[in-house]
């Protein structure tokens, strides 16, 4: 059974067709990457996939069930996370608050009004348990506003996580960082287990290349290659549009 | 570090673990719980159970504008519908516990009503929604006279007398309306430490982000919505029973505006701010108005002068010029400055 799956999946707002009878078919584990230029589509891709928008037509599927119709809260709940390409961290609370709310959206404590939130200390301690996975471990009561850009992309990752995700979704996670900040983040990705499926879009070919077991290319919200790395890389059609070679 | 707020907890609930915050609340309370002895004047007594349940009102509202990010001007409606409801089941002849039951029933289930209609929104189309639903209980308060008796209000005999103790006189009135009140801020302080608080303040800051992390959004929203019209239909069962009197003028959107003055004036979501913000108001109306005429004018110039000089409200903005004389005068003395005023901005998360 495949983790995910997107079958003829269309959007059109009005008469612009970001997405084109995509599709995606990721095994359990893979690593896929998901190129294209600036306006491919790829974020409303995953826009659709995590249930942000709704498709024009075509289905999503996510461990064999079918969640095309499914509100994101549902399929965060079914095992799908993702970080977002624009920072959408919450800015005034602490990094440690910020993954134990990720945490929290999981956990039927979310309805609890008599609980004390900061006495929780099973969320906490899997929230510290991430934060050290990302390396933030002690910064963890450092208000969010007080990071670099550097730190919010991993405060992104171990939101992500911490809720021990079966697909995950990286949106340019290594958009805006430095050449060390990117090693960093690669070996963090590189050290995730194979029991998370991770679909990424990077414009960053360097690295994102390594990272990958199979790539996507997209273009004009098409579909134009996809194969193994060799593959897409020596398509001709990738040179064209993407490459510019 | 200077400014690195522990941006978890409540400031009150952080202020009442320091020693002298701790004698400063119980200072406070004692002061409060025994107010019927040392001010005599019923008068006064009488003032001070306004501020009480004006507090609770705000308190309630600030469930919503403070925690939730959703401004409602239509409070006042709900607040009626308590009123009212009190009001018309004593005029025919129901007995006191039976009412207060049926007004916070029958306001629940209305402030649930307007969650349903205004929550399509947010921002200002949220506004704009409840503002409308206000004004339509309004108009049935103003016009449906056969029911409400229109502009001559409807007139409440009595008090009830809980556990045998009449309410009759200001200064057992004022008790309940303090132990009401408490109970009311003690529940503000559960939910705000609550996770069930850091749900709603995350729909406020990212509720894209709350959704895709598993959070039911409208769900989180709506129950904000209804555990406010409960405390305001508690307010509204204090203010009829205070007033022995409910006309359509009190739903009005004047109400609902001054309550979100009082949010706003005090510091919203904070849990002081609207206690004092209400303090202001009642002050201000009862007091002041009895000096100058035009007292509404005085009220605009101090809540003008509020935004200008703390636009996080007085609460907060009290909190903020404190730490800033604080830190200049241990520069002056030649201490580092940072100290344990530096704990907290004064916002509650």
């Amino acid at each position: 059974m495949s983790a995910l799956v997107v079958k003829d999946l269309c959007k059109a707002f009005g008469g612009l067709r970001v997405t084109r009878n995509v599709h995606l078919n990721v095994e359990p584990g893979e690593r896929r990457l998901i190129i294209g230029p600036n306006g491919a589509g790829k974020t409303t891709l995953f826009n659709q996939i995590t249930g942000e928008l709704r498709p024009s037509s075509g289905t999503v599927s996510l461990l064999g069930r079918d969640i095309t119709r499914a509100p994101s809260r549902v399929r965060a709940h079914l095992g799908l996370a993702r970080t977002y390409q624009i920072i959408t961290l919450f800015a005034r609370d602490t990094i440690l608050r910020n993954v134990t709310l990720a945490l929290l959206g999981l956990s039927p404590l979310r309805w609890n009004p008599f609980v004390s939130f900061d006495r929780q200390r099973a969320l906490l301690d899997r929230a510290e348990a991430a934060l050290s996975q990302v390396g933030l471990a002690h910064l963890k009561d450092r208000p969010l506003s007080q990071t670099s850009y550097g730190e919010r992309r991993r405060v992104e990752i171990a939101m992500a996580l911490a809720q021990e995700p079966k697909v995950l979704l990286l949106d340019e996670p290594f958009a805006g960082l430095s050449v060390d900040e990117r090693q960093d983040i690669s070996r963090l990705l590189g050290s995730i287990s194979r029991d998370v499926t991770m679909v990424m879009i990077e414009h960053d070919m360097d690295i994102a290349l390594g990272f990958a077991d199979r790539i996507t290319l997209l273009h004009f919200g098409e579909v134009i290659a996809e194969g193994t790395r060799a593959e897409v890389v020596s398509d001709p059609r990738t040179r064209e549009v993407y490459l510019g070679h | 570090m200077s400014g690195l707020a522990p941006a978890q907890t409540s400031r009150l609930a952080q202020m009442t673990r320091t020693p002298s915050g701790m004698a400063a609340g119980v200072v406070a309370l004692v002061g409060l719980a025994t107010l019927p002895l040392w001010l005599t004047d019923p008068y006064y007594v009488n003032i001070a159970s306004q501020i009480l349940f004006w507090a609770v009102f705000a308190l309630a509202l600030n469930v919503l504008v403070g925690y939730g990010g959703l401004t409602s001007l239509g409070h006042a409606g709900i607040f009626g519908v308590s009123g009212y409801t009190v009001g018309l089941l004593l005029a025919s002849g129901h007995g006191h516990l039976a009412v207060v039951l049926a007004a916070t029933l029958m306001t629940v289930l209305a402030s649930a009503v307007f969650a349903v209609l205004a929550l399509r929104a947010t921002g200002i189309g949220f506004l704009m929604i409840t503002l409308a639903l206000g004004q339509i209980l309004w108009g049935l308060a103003y016009r449906w006279a056969s029911l409400t008796n229109g502009d001559n209000g409807v007139n409440v005999s009595g008090r009830p007398a809980p556990f045998g103790l009449s309410l009759v006189e200001p200064g057992a009135f004022y008790l309940a309306t303090f132990v009401i009140f408490l109970f009311c801020l003690g529940s503000m302080v559960a939910f705000v430490r609550s996770p069930f608080g850091a749900s709603v303040r995350g729909t406020r800051d990212q509720p894209r982000r709350m959704s895709a992390l598993g959070f039911n959004v409208w769900l989180i929203r709506f129950l904000a919505f209804v555990f406010s019209g409960f405390w305001t239909a508690v307010a509204g069962v204090l203010f009829v029973y205070y007033n022995q009197f409910i006309s359509p003028q009190i739903m009005a959107l004047q109400t609902s505006a001054e309550v979100l003055l009082m949010v706003i004036s005090g510091g919203t979501a904070t849990l002081l701010g609207p206690i004092v913000g209400a303090a202001i108001v009642v002050v201000m109306k009862n007091v002041i108005s009895a000096y100058v005429e035009r007292w509404n004018m005085v009220l605009g110039i101090i809540f003008v002068l509020i935004i200008s000089f703390m636009p996080e409200g007085l609460v907060p903005g009290s909190v903020r010029l404190c730490r800033a004389g604080y830190r200049a005068a241990c520069e002056r003395i030649g201490l580092t400055g940072r100290g344990k005023l530096d704990v907290s901005d004064g916002v509650d998360r």
